[in-house]
């Protein structure tokens, strides 16, 4: 059924999972000079700083699994729309407060369920990549979490603009437990994770939240879906992508 | 493992590294050496007498671990050994359990707090806040402004005794 080769499925794996931390990272980073309080910014940079450096080591590992002599630049910078595969989540733009702190608790929730998993892959260099990384995104979670009850049972102003935020993203939510063509291959080799079966945790710890924090509890079960695959990305795509290319397009090759 | 080449034994030879090793300063932390962090694991001397030194990153993105890895080199190729090579270590991950007790002390009296001993108590979520000691007047009297400080590793916390603010090297 795949047309895949073995070698092709794991830079491919590799590659869509360093995509959602490069995009998750990229759209903290905007916050930058913007944040409420000082405090607030450098707390987003260091979760900015963290998503990128997991994502330099995945694409490393991508193009070291390629074989072809790709650096993590390479293939960071020098794709086209369609190449990207990460989940929509990642790239909707940054949004109000409440907005960016709904969106990153949602995807760190996941990425610690994923990367916990991930611990246990049979290659050896993705699992070390997620136990670093697992320790990271935990503090992620508690720092967006500890927000998220700040926000949800806070203010009038704050609870109305959560709840919508809660609302909206949530359609988004899915797309991360769909496997891909690459994930489903690895899956016998135990190489991947079935991040399906991670759902279940993922909305009883969100819950739980959710209602400390006073919010109601979402309960649809439809996803906007088309960016692990590539063929849709959200209409937001093309801009953070010419920010992210615009040395590599204006200055070939060129290097910090 | 054999002797090689020279007179000094594997051991010794090893030793001497460690000590090239404590003369690398961390770039943000200069009172304490990679050593001291627990950011150099290994020591390795292939049968060729080829040395690899093996460091641990403290956080995925922390910037200063390229030029870690360049001082280090920089360090032993100083030292004579022109063809080490650095290598880049994710598993075990890094810990602040890893961190010498002689770091920790260069830590509080370099103004930041050290991190607490045991890691599993750091599950403090969302209820009491952990007991950090001020550096510079020793109160346990201090709370949290900010889970996260100037540079990935550390937390930004107040003395409420001394009013000072200080880091916190948190414990990961």
């Amino acid at each position: 059924m795949s047309s895949m080769t073995q070698k092709e499925a794991l830079t491919a794996y590799a590659t869509q999972i360093a995509d959602s931390s490069l995009f998750m990272g990229h759209r903290m980073s905007e916050w930058v000079f913007k944040a409420p309080t000082l405090e607030t910014e450098i707390a987003l940079m260091n979760c900015a700083l963290d998503l990128i450096g997991q994502s330099r080591s995945f694409y490393t590992y991508a193009g070291e699994a390629e074989g072809k002599g790709r650096s993590e630049d390479d293939i960071a910078y020098l794709r086209g729309q369609t190449e990207y595969r990460n989940p929509l989540i990642s790239e909707l733009p940054r949004g109000d407060w409440g907005y960016t702190i709904v969106k990153s608790y949602y995807y760190s929730v996941f990425a610690k369920l994923f990367f916990k998993a991930l611990t246990l892959s049979s290659d050896k260099q993705l699992a070390a990549i997620a136990e670093r990384s697992l320790k990271e995104v935990t503090y992620h979670v508690r720092y967006t979490g500890e927000w998220l009850l700040r926000l949800g049972d806070g203010t009038q102003e704050s609870k109305k603009r959560t709840q919508k935020s809660v609302d909206e993203l949530w359609d988004y939510v899915g797309e991360m437990f769909i496997m891909s063509e690459a994930e489903t291959q690895l899956l016998q080799d135990n190489i991947s994770t079935d991040i399906a079966a991670l759902r279940g945790a993922w909305d009883q710890e969100v819950e739980a939240l959710l209602q400390q924090a006073t919010l109601d509890v979402p309960t649809g079960t439809w996803t906007h879906e088309g960016g692990k695959t590539g063929k849709m990305h959200t209409e937001h795509f093309e801009y953070i992508l010419a920010e992210h290319q615009y040395l590599q397009n204006r200055y070939s090759g060129c290097e910090w | 493992m054999v002797n090689i080449m020279t007179s000094l034994s594997v051991t010794e030879k090893e030793q001497s590294v460690w000590n090239i090793l404590e003369s690398v300063a961390d770039p943000e932390i200069p009172v304490l050496s990679i050593v001291d962090l627990g950011i150099a694991r290994e020591v390795n001397f292939a049968r060729n007498g080829d040395l690899e030194v093996v460091i641990s990153p403290t956080y995925s993105g922390c910037p200063a671990m390229d030029m870690i890895s360049d001082e280090v080199k920089g360090a032993l190729h100083k030292n004579g050994y022109q063809s080490a090579s650095v290598k880049l270590s994710l598993s075990p991950a890094w810990t602040t359990d890893w961190m010498s007790e002689e770091g920790k002390n260069k830590l509080a009296s370099y103004g930041i707090a050290p991190p607490e001993k045991i890691t599993s108590n750091k599950r403090v979520l969302f209820g009491g806040q952990k007991q950090v000691s001020c550096p510079r007047c020793g109160s346990e009297n201090s709370e949290q402004i900010s889970e996260f400080g100037s540079t990935p590793c550390k937390a930004l916390y107040r003395c409420k005794d001394c009013l000072e603010p200080f880091d916190y090297f948190k414990c990961i």
